[in-house]
């Protein structure tokens, strides 16, 4: 197996883009991505595109000839490629793919990508289309909605732990004020855990605040088999942990309501493959799609231990400056969540820490680094562990 | 070959609304409404309440009652003048939820208030000829009232479903019925109109009165008793005035009328009013015991009935709710969460 | 709009909670599965009805409800343990938000889940409330 490289990374402003179309969005961070990298369109083997549901949110499918075709590929050098769909971790899941194609030698130059178009459809299409990711014959059919999914591990997590609403809170707070030194960030704006607990419900415990965004955006990554990396970049990032697992579609099928498995077994994955442990880890992108979220994530991921996520966010662990800083980039929750684009994005992010051009949210000397992107309410979970 | 109940069960849903909250929203004087139509209160169904699904609920438990095997049921006619569907039949939805389908026959009926007891009749004759072993009769409505019609103080929610066959192991039994049928339109709902017409004053005396009173007679008539025969009586209850004053008329006292007399407390449940108000009398009724049930449909006709009550109510008449479970504790609402539930506005959907 | 199909072929699981239970293990599934996740090929699938009585496990209350659900706003989803340790999400009704707490025992009613559209067909199914 070869090791990989990541050479190449770019990202559009994640906003609602009103002026912009999905395979725009594409083809303008991809631009950036392969600047980044100094290859030609003509050296890349392959594309891996994470998209969750272009055929709710524009009515297109086939979106992998579209953004060859687009990026201007297609036509000239008939260039494979695969649209990756794991939910929201469709685009940590693409990933991993373009991961695997160089690693096994079929590939030397791969772009993985993510992208989504969110508003192009009413806010209500919308919200029904991201609780597709849950099971909808046995739970949106019955009611359930998406934010009520991590509401109730919420409720759980409280009612087990004595996890508490203010400490949920504090995940939001913390993730705008590390939102608002990223330039591409949908809020760049700090708020306050009363700005938090005076939200509107949207679920009972979790309130508007809790809850990531609707969001337009892509996210591009360039990867190489290692030994020509240095052709292209003298601070390439090495692949040396990828984990990936599922669990099953409903959270009500899960052995606990507080622990996403999948998280925990892509992880042991990805540590195991790394040969390092949690403690090894510097900086962190995780998958805050609720704030309930991110105290899950850094339990799972051992950080901490099972049930003290709440208060090692209050204590300021995952702060930028703590022990292990969690999310610098603002995370889904203030850097906005445009689903398949996340998980590249969280590899963008850690790029960017790992060669120190994070500007204003750097973490300090960080080495190594971890991408957490979950599916659903936690079906499928995906891990990468990036070094410089 | 005695015919009678093996099971009943009743379903009267979890919320009520006073009379005063009504009479508040459209400024008239609840204390002369409450003497008027003798009522306080009536029952409001859930949001996600309607008639299939209260006929489900007293089925159920009728089936939990009767202790019977659902495969055995051979009929099942759902009486009501709140089916949800136009054309597609709350029985079959029925049928399927209490276990019954597919050997057996099934349809809905519709006679405004007596739609429940017509498919008793029909039971009755289907058991009598042996053609089933048992056949199931529900009652049961969703009913509406437009909003600032005097109407709106008594449509309720609620229904009964009645298990009929024949046997040794029965409830009660039937002495026989009477009934008592005229076409009068002092009521009625045009296909795809919301809410029911009425022709007011007109609805009391040539309606109510005269169908109610002529089936009681005629079928003590037929089976030579007289009120003092009966130890309650049980009428339909489009208010709570109309029963005590027919019943009166007819030569019964309070004593006999009062355990069958829900409507001030549940309000008038269409197709289910005189079978709760029957439930209710079974529930308490000792084994030889004589009931008269006299229903009333608007349009118009009345089904009478003489009952004896049996030796198995004693064994079965604590496996499932009694009618008294439902009216405590239940919960009050404000004519805004009322007109919510009854789907009486728009609600503003997600841009 | 959905095809009647898709709601028919489940009603015997959300009318009467027939799940599955895997004879060679013993453990209950709802809805049903069709493999034993446990001892897959060398499982027995069987048919297997809930009798509808369980404990909430954890709960949420809407205020933003999806399509069709935006009247009954705000209303409660749980998850509900069953019989051998089946588990259901399912709208807790006929019960106040403040009444509600994590390990209530609650009973399977029949209730009008949604609908296809004012025209469509209408989908009954399990609803819980508390136990009275
Ligand atoms: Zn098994």
């Amino acid at each position: 197996m070869r090791d990989v490289a990541v050479i190449g990374v770019g990202c559009t402003k994640f906003d609602e883009l009103w002026d912009t179309a999905l395979r725009q969005l594409i083809v303008d961070a991809g631009r950036k991505a392969i600047e980044d990298a100094g290859i030609t369109g003509e050296e890349i083997d392959a594309l891996y595109i994470g998209n969750m549901s272009a055929g709710r949110f524009v009515d297109q499918e086939h979106i992998a000839s579209l953004i060859s075709d687009y990026a201007g590929l297609a036509a000239s050098f008939h260039t494979p490629a695969t649209r990756v769909e794991s939910a929201c971790a469709s685009g940590g899941v693409a990933f991993r793919q373009a991961v695997m194609a160089i690693a096994s030698g079929l590939h030397d130059i791969v772009i993985a990508a993510g992208v989504e178009k969110m508003t192009d459809v009413l806010p209500s299409e919308t919200t029904f289309t991201l609780a597709t990711a849950a099971d909808q014959e046995w739970e949106t059919f019955f009611g359930a909605t998406f934010p009520s999914l991590y509401a109730m591990m919420a409720r759980r997590h409280m009612h087990d732990f004595g996890t508490t609403r203010e400490q949920l809170a504090m995940v939001a707070v913390k993730n705008h004020k590390n939102g608002c030194k990223n330039p591409n960030a949908q809020f760049q704006k700090e708020i306050t855990i009363q700005d938090v607990l005076e939200s509107p419900i949207v679920a009972d415990p979790l309130r508007l605040l809790d809850c990531s965004p609707i969001t337009d955006g892509a996210a591009v990554t360039v990867l190489c088999s290692a030994d020509i990396a240095k052709r292209y970049t003298d601070t390439p990032v090495y692949v040396v942990g990828s984990g990936h697992a599922t669990d099953t579609i409903a959270l009500h099928d899960r052995i606990s309501l507080t622990t996403l498995y999948a998280a925990v077994f892509a992880a042991r994955r990805a540590y195991q493959m790394a040969k390092i442990e949690p403690k090894d880890i510097n900086v962190a992108e995780v998958h805050d799609c609720f704030t309930i979220a991110e105290i899950l994530a850094i339990e799972d991921l051992g950080f901490v231990k099972k049930g003290e996520g709440g208060k090692a966010t209050e204590e300021g662990l995952t702060a930028i400056g703590g022990k292990i800083p969690v999310n610098p980039s603002g995370g889904l929750k203030a850097a906005g969540h445009p689903v398949g684009a996340t998980g590249i994005k969280q590899i963008v992010e850690i790029v960017y820490q790992l060669r120190e051009e994070a500007n204003g949210r750097q973490v300090k000397g960080a080495e190594i680094g971890l991408a957490h992107n979950v599916g659903g309410s936690g079906g499928s979970a995906v891990i990468h562990i990036l070094k410089r | 070959m005695k015919i009678g109940i093996v099971g009943y069960g009743v379903y009267i849903p979890h919320y009520r609304i006073k009379v005063e909250e009504i009479a508040r929203v459209w400024g008239k004087n609840p204390e002369a409404i409450k003497d008027g139509l003798l009522i306080e209160e009536k029952a409001v169904p859930g949001p996600d309440e309607d008639t299939i699904t209260i006929s489900v609920e007293a089925a159920r438990y009728a089936v939990a009652r009767a202790g019977i095997d659902p495969t055995e049921i051979g009929a099942i006619y759902v009486g009501s003048e709140s089916h949800p569907y136009s054309v597609k039949p709350s029985a079959t939805t029925v049928a399927e939820a209490i276990g019954a389908t597919p050997a057996l026959t099934a349809a809905d009926y519709e006679f405004a208030c007596k739609a429940g007891t017509a498919a008793i009749q029909t039971c009755m004759g289907l058991v009598g000829a042996k053609l089933v072993k048992y056949g199931v009769a529900i009652g049961a409505d969703v009913s509406q009232g437009a909003p600032g019609d005097e109407l709106e103080y008594t449509t309720a929610a609620g229904g009964a479903a009645y298990i009929i066959g024949a046997g040794d192991s029965l409830i009660a039994n039937f002495e026989g019925f009477f009934s008592f049928t005229t076409d009068t339109p002092d009521f009625w709902r045009r296909d795809g109109q919301p809410y029911p017409r009425h022709g007011g004053r007109f609805t009391g005396k040539p309606a109510y009165f005269k169908h109610t009173i002529s089936a009681a007679k005629g079928l003590m008539e037929k089976l030579g008793t007289t009120p003092k025969d009966y130890n309650y009586i049980v009428l339909h209850q489009p208010n709570g005035k109309f029963p005590i004053r027919a019943a009166s008329e007819l030569g019964f006292n309070m004593d006999q009328i009062k355990t069958g007399l829900l409507c001030p407390k549940i309000g008038n449940t269409y197709s289910g009013s005189s079978l709760i108000g029957f439930a209710n009398v079974l529930d308490k009724a000792k084994p030889g015991e004589k009931i008269l049930l006299v229903s009333f449909g608007s349009g118009a006709g009345s089904d009478a009935f003489s009952v004896v009550v049996d030796d198995s109510i004693d064994q079965k008449r604590n496996k499932a709710p009694l009618v008294s479970h439902f009216l405590n504790p239940c919960v009050y609402i404000d004519y805004a969460i009322y007109a919510k539930y009854k789907q009486k506005f728009k609600v503003a959907t997600l841009p | 709009m959905a095809a009647a199909a898709r709601f028919w072929r489940k009603i015997p699981q959300r009318y009467n909670l027939i799940g599955t239970k895997c004879s060679a293990c013993n453990k209950v599934y709802f809805p049903p599965r069709y493999i034993c996740p446990v001892c897959r090929r060398a499982g027995k699938i069987e048919e297997f009805k809930l009798d509808g009585k369980g404990e909430l496990v954890t709960y949420a209350v809407i205020y933003i409800a999806p399509r069709g659900f935006e009247s009954q706003a705000p209303y409660i989803i749980g998850i509900v343990e069953l019989d051998g340790g089946a588990r259901v999400t399912t709208q807790i009704v006929d019960c106040d938000p403040k009444d509600v707490e994590i390990g209530m025992p609650v009973k399977a009613v029949f209730r009008k889940v949604n609908e296809d559209g004012e025209s469509g067909v209408i989908y009954y199914g399990y609803k819980f409330t508390p136990m009275r």
